[in-house]
């Protein structure tokens, strides 16, 4: 079997892009709390998503919709709603990551496959079991913290299909696991499916000195010509001891294509692309690239050398967590 | 996807003087016309701007010698070219070639950002608004002029095409399966 | 409303392990969370005294529970967490891993590091045997009293973060050996030399946060000094309180205190930053904009 190309859509014209582009499969949220990449200007309205489903299913391509915050005590019928709206517009499944909602969907959806988000942080086999026998997940998507053989050891315990990501922004920490944005700036990904928001953003700059500052912390001072990261907290550079330097993560993004052979080997069904923020050029050429090198390892041919490369110029990449000596 | 440093075409500054005579009021006047033209046809692009769809924005085109204004008036906009740094909730600034790049859907906003082409300043969420509600109306400005009528069509035309000719940037949308 | 204390979230000597819960088998708390939460290395060296703990602490009178890992990879790891659940006394599961192990209907409790946000969520956990919840720090009040009641609904004790540095996140990649340039595997216990965290402070030299291996705490004590009351009248049943390495014992009567009515939360935040350890403060989670705001009066320091 090819490997499934799940790819990221912020918005229609990105949605329509990633399918023309030879997505397998898209994700994407409503314009609301209830998904992870809650920024403005992005995601779908009901109109848009039902839209969207068609036109993807019309391409052959299936559609995945992310409710994947956790519901806030008294609202939980928003999130319920989502999760009702996502089976009628026609989604293929629906990507979860709260206990509560899970039991929800199992019970009131059973017909809509349910995915676990990686917000759910399942790391081992386990856990991934665990939400398999309780609410029926069809497939989990792995945190960010697991090397190429724990995947393949986590494959081995399982008959839950996994998806991993290989490529675009990197989280240090495990995914919904984490409050460091809120405890700067009040909203979290957990809770408001903003990690590092714009709207707590300052740039500052002074004589080609930029400082990025997030809820008034200074994350990281670039001087002239160099790269500007956005100030995402875990990528911050900071002091601690005798120490000056990004003590968490550098400010690099993920790149596995390298290790897609490794990943199909380790029995990964789906290779996931972060990005919904990105804009519809970014989507349509990281799928062309993907979906070139997953068609060249099923036909036994190289995969294309380096073809990402260009993709990542001024920015560098990582394996991650995927390369032991990352941890 | 992100160009190289100095990837992007600078207007050329010879060029550029005999811009700071162009006469900011008419050009106005004109640049209003079409957007509201493009609003017309385009209705999904304030919508997606939520919150901020009344937010005074300032594009500023680095290497041209003036502001642009962009007020999205809830769906009513209005642009206005202005002498000077301009004033706003929001600033993006970088080569006007960057920013068409944008509008088309020829360059990335992250990527752009990231290499410093692109300078964001003020409401920083506001500015990802626009982008992102910019990057899914799938605008060609090329196309739109040609729905574009009205007095205004014939000076607006010339300086697009004084535009495309010395940015070296199509002011057509880019195909996202095309290879740049 | 009780107290209760949490897992100690640093590397601590054995001596000093065993030692700290001597004295708090003295002190006016109601029941403690032992075990280790952040990494399993750690485990080896100070496993043989929890059953000398556990004996002292109930003998004490006190209710005893053992936490689960935070974060489950390793096949060690995962066989720990099995076996907890042998161990006669509840387990905190701080990581649902710890829930795969649990034979259905054996009741447990659930630390603040599982995500409980909601009605639905908390339903479901009752349902599965939970009787007592942490819930996640970063809740706001308005948040907690609705859980609480429905906690009080379902018969499930619903706690909140009353003390101690907040655990923000929790990673694969263990930070205190990236900063002395090793891996995890051999990572030669750098974190032992920070009992309360290592402080992380801006390039311009503002305190930020805490590390702590694979863990990120706050710079601040989070102090729910200002909300107790709220807390209670909202039906919440017990405050946590989270180890440090000084003056915890002190801390503890302080807090009963001002459970009790003997201390205005102004003289509880005042007899803390009476203290030598000079901790920051906030309560910004609970009642303010972000996490790290504090509703009392500026500390000085």
């Amino acid at each position: 079997m090819v490997m499934e190309i799940v790819c990221p859509a912020g918005t229609p014209a990105s949605l329509r892009a990633a399918v023309t582009a030879g997505a397998h499969t898209i994700y994407c949220g409503f314009a609301d709390e209830t998904n992870a990449r809650n920024f403005p200007g992005l995601n779908f309205q009901r109109d848009e998503m039902r839209a969207g489903i068609a036109f993807a299913h019309d391409h052959g391509a299936k559609v995945l919709v992310a409710i994947n915050t956790f519901p806030r005590a008294g609202d939980e019928a928003l999130w319920h709603r989502a999760v009702a709206d996502a089976e009628s517009c026609g989604a293929d499944a629906a990507i979860l990551a709260d206990l509560g909602l899970l039991d929800h969907a199992a019970r009131h959806h059973p017909g809509l496959r349910r995915h676990l988000s990686v917000q759910a942080a399942a790391s081992n086999a386990d856990a991934l079991n665990f939400y398999a026998d309780t609410f029926g997940v069809k497939r989990v998507v792995l945190p960010r913290v697991l090397s190429v053989p724990e995947i393949a050891a986590i494959n081995a315990e399982t008959e839950v299909e996994t998806e991993v990501f290989v490529y675009g922004g990197l989280c240090v920490m495990a995914e919904g696991r984490c409050s460091l944005s809120s405890y700067a700036t009040g909203r979290s990904p957990n809770m408001n499916g903003v990690c590092s928001p714009a709207s707590h953003v300052e740039y500052h700059d002074q004589g080609g000195v930029l400082d990025a500052k997030l809820g008034g912390y200074i994350i990281h001072r670039v001087g002239k010509d160099e790269p500007a990261p956005y100030p995402t907290l875990c990528k911050g550079c900071f002091s601690a001891g005798e120490k000056t330097t990004h003590l968490f993560e550098d400010p690099v993004s993920l790149n596995a294509e390298q290790l897609i052979p490794q990943l199909q080997k380790a029995g990964v069904t789906a290779l996931k692309i972060e990005g919904r923020q990105r804009s519809r050029s970014y989507v349509a050429q990281v799928v062309r690239n993907f979906r070139a090198a997953v068609d060249a390892l099923e036909a036994g041919r190289p995969m294309p050398e380096g073809m990402l490369a260009r993709l990542s110029e001024g920015q560098a990449m990582t394996t991650g967590a995927y390369k032991k000596t990352w941890r | 996807m992100s160009p190289l440093p100095g990837q992007i075409p600078l207007f050329p500054a010879a060029l550029a003087i005999p811009l700071r005579m162009l006469p900011l009021a008419p050009m106005s006047l004109a640049l209003t016309a079409f957007s509201r033209s493009i609003a017309r046809r385009h209705p999904g692009l304030f919508r997606r701007l939520g919150d901020y769809d009344r937010t005074r924005f300032v594009l500023d085109p680095t290497d041209l010698p003036f502001v642009i204004h962009l007020e999205p008036g809830g769906g009513t906009p209005r642009v206005s070219l202005a002498r000077g740094g301009g004033d706003g909730a929001a600033r993006i600034a970088g080569p006007l070639a960057a920013l068409l790049g944008l509008v088309h859907g020829a360059f990335d906003g992250d990527a752009l950002f990231f290499s410093r082409d692109l300078v964001i300043e003020g409401d920083t969420s506001a500015a990802l608004a626009l982008r992102n509600a910019i990057d899914d109306s799938e605008l060609d400005l090329s196309q739109e002029m040609t729905f574009f009528c009205g007095p205004m069509k014939g000076p607006l035309q010339r300086l697009f095409a004084q535009i495309e000719k010395h940015s070296g940037v199509s002011l057509t949308r880019a195909e996202e399966n095309g290879a740049w | 409303m009780d107290l209760t204390v949490g897992p100690v979230q640093f590397f601590w000597s054995a001596e000093r392990w065993s030692a700290f819960y001597d004295d708090l088998a003295q002190a006016p708390v109601d029941r403690l969370v032992l075990g280790e939460l952040v990494c399993s290395k750690r485990l080896p060296f100070f496993q043989d005294r929890i059953p000398d703990a556990i004996a002292t602490l109930t003998d004490a009178g006190k209710e005893v529970a053992l936490t689960s890992l935070a974060l489950v990879t390793l096949k060690r790891e995962r066989k720990a967490t099995g076996a907890l659940a042998e161990m006669g006394i509840p387990i905190e599961v701080n990581d649902l891993t710890a829930l795969a192990h649990l034979p259905e209907g054996m009741p447990f409790w659930v630390g603040p590091l599982v995500n409980v946000y909601n009605e639905g969520t908390i339903s479901w956990l009752a349902g599965r045997g939970a009787t007592r919840i942490c819930l996640p720090p970063e809740l706001p009040l308005d948040s907690v009293a609705r859980l609480a009641r429905t906690g009080a609904d379902l018969g499930v004790a619903i706690e909140v973060w009353g003390h101690g540095r907040l655990p923000l996140a929790i990673s694969g990649r263990c930070y205190h050996a990236r900063m002395h340039g090793r891996t995890k595997d051999n990572c030669q216990f750098a974190c032992e030399d920070d009992p309360d965290g290592l402080d992380v402070k801006t390039l311009d030299g503002q305190p930020f946060l805490a590390m702590n291996g694979v863990q990120t705490l706050s710079d601040t004590h989070a102090c729910a000094a200002y909300q107790a009351d709220a807390l209670a009248d909202a039906g919440v049943s017990a405050l946590r309180l989270s180890p440090q390495s000084s003056g915890f014992d002190a801390l503890c009567r302080l807090y009963r205190q001002l459970l009790d009515g003997h201390l205005s939360g102004d003289q509880l935040v005042e007899a803390i930053g009476r203290d030598e350890t000079g901790a920051r403060l906030s309560d910004g989670f609970l009642t303010g904009a972000r996490g790290v705001d504090w509703s009392g009066k500026a500390m000085s320091g």
